[in-house]
């Protein structure tokens, strides 16, 4: 099987070496890049993020990525999002009172987790449905998560006969939230599967896989 | 479903070298962090911490390029610490490949900086390592002090108040280190992370007197989300990190 080129989207978002060398400890041939080129000519698209929801989608904005991602998506093309970019393909986040229109492929807040201790920091369990390509073989295992907010409502219409329903992962942090989404060329991930050693490079070969 | 309880092994890094020896059977090169890291990795550790404690500053270069070379190798997060004084720092440290940085006395000097490092990496990034003693002196109301410089100086404010002040500027965890209990393999210090625990909500890494597994339960029983400690991993038996999970675990708190 020829290797499977990604593309890190590189638009200045924090430690972005972690993910490149874990997609390349998978088996990917990686580059890192924000060029339009290089997002659209990839087998997949792995969209880094961290830090605030606000200034993650005004750096998209920035690079001019959105329209890309968005093309990706309209032709089947792998995006994944991982926290942050994670975050961003729901309807809105909200932010010490502020709320930004995210990307709107779901609909969903992003709102801060309610629990007694926060961020929520450390290894989590989930709860990958039944037929979960991304999670198979490691449902049992524990994620790497670090944020304080994330979406803790999913009220997707699966009133759409053509549509198959995204397959959706839920964590619990004092209150249950969304730990993954996998709907047809979008996953998103809440955890950062390139901090969660032997899962996490189980998760990205598992990935990779369909790609 | 609830996170487990982070274990942490942390080294002491001296220009790219570990200090103070690790008992690893089999080891090529026991002051090799990168190779410690990759055996603490294996050994089922959480997170991996650095504390850079070269004394000169033009010597870090030695310290961007042993956190590069261990972020290549291990998929775990790994937190840098020593020296870390300004924005640019933890910008340095990020780029390398570290996931967070810590801070202590640069906060204590001018706790300012710890809204200016969050405000642009975001609070995740940002440990607030905290030295406390306990003090006689009537103006600290916990009756645990901060101290700077690996606990020789005495600032005479509030460790928990201080606490308090970091989360609310932004740090999004406290490793709390009892300078009492620090050397003497008698126990976590249980006061001093109650007292912290009952003001702060961010996550609270305890570290400073763990002797033997047992010592790892009753601090969490107290309020401490993770255990950081030192030398009983380095000169410890190679399982000891499972040794302290199963201890937390037959104590009924989850582990990974």
């Amino acid at each position: 099987m020829a290797q499977k080129t990604v593309t890190v989207l590189d638009y200045g978002s924090g430690n972005v070496r972690s993910a490149v060398r874990a997609l390349e400890a998978a088996g990917a041939q990686v580059k890192l890049s924000a060029k339009p080129e290089d997002i659209a000519n990839c087998d997949g698209l792995f969209v880094p993020g961290v830090g605030a929801f606000a200034a993650v989608m005004q750096a998209l904005k920035d690079v001019g990525a959105i329209r890309w991602i968005g093309r990706r998506i309209a032709g089947g093309r792998p995006v994944l999002g991982v926290c942050v970019g994670h975050q961003v393909f729901f309807d809105e986040g909200v932010e010490h009172g502020i709320h930004t229109p995210g990307l709107g492929e779901w609909p969903g807040t992003v709102e801060l987790l309610q629990a007694p201790v926060v961020p929520h920091m450390g290894w989590n369990t989930l709860t990958p449905p039944a037929g979960s390509k991304l999670f198979a073989g490691i449902e049992d295992e524990r994620f790497y998560f670090v944020h304080s907010y994330a979406v803790q409502k999913w009220d997707f219409e699966v009133a759409q006969p053509k549509m198959t329903p995204p397959q959706v992962t839920w964590s619990e942090h004092g209150t249950p939230f969304i730990a993954a989404v996998e709907n047809g060329p979008l996953c998103a991930l809440q955890f950062h599967p390139e901090k969660s050693g032997e899962a996490g490079a189980r998760l990205l070969r598992n990935w990779l896989e369909t790609l | 479903m609830t996170v487990a309880i982070r274990v942490i092994p942390c080294l002491d890094v001296d220009n790219g070298r570990v200090v103070k020896g690790v008992n690893f059977e089999g080891l090529r090169d026991a002051g090799d962090p990168v190779e410690l890291a990759k055996r603490y990795n294996a050994a089922g550790a959480d997170e991996i911490t650095f504390l850079d404690v070269t004394a000169s500053s033009g010597n870090r270069e030695t310290t961007y390029d042993v956190v590069a070379k261990t972020a290549e190798e291990i998929f775990i997060p790994l937190t840098v610490g020593g020296g870390v004084r300004a924005v640019e720092d933890v910008d340095r440290l990020l780029r390398a490949g570290a996931d967070k940085a810590s801070i202590n006395t640069a906060a204590v000097d001018r706790p300012e900086v710890i809204n200016e490092i969050t405000q642009r990496f975001g609070s995740q990034v940002l440990v607030l390592s905290l030295d406390a003693r306990r003090t006689d002196n009537p103006e600290v109301a916990s009756g645990f002090e901060v101290t700077t410089h690996g606990g020789r100086t005495g600032t005479g404010r509030c460790a928990v108040a201080w606490a308090k002040e970091a989360a609310q500027r932004g740090v999004g965890e406290i490793l709390l280190n009892s300078i009492d209990a620090d050397g003497t393999k008698d126990g976590f210090d249980l006061e001093m992370i109650r007292a912290v625990r009952a003001e702060v909500t961010v996550p609270l890494i305890a570290s400073g007197g763990a002797g033997g597994p047992e010592h790892f339960p009753p601090a969490i029983a107290a309020g401490a989300d993770a255990v950081l400690a030192a030398s009983i991993f380095h000169f410890g038996p190679d399982d000891m990190i499972k040794q302290v999970k199963d201890a937390i675990r037959e104590a009924g708190f989850p582990v990974r």
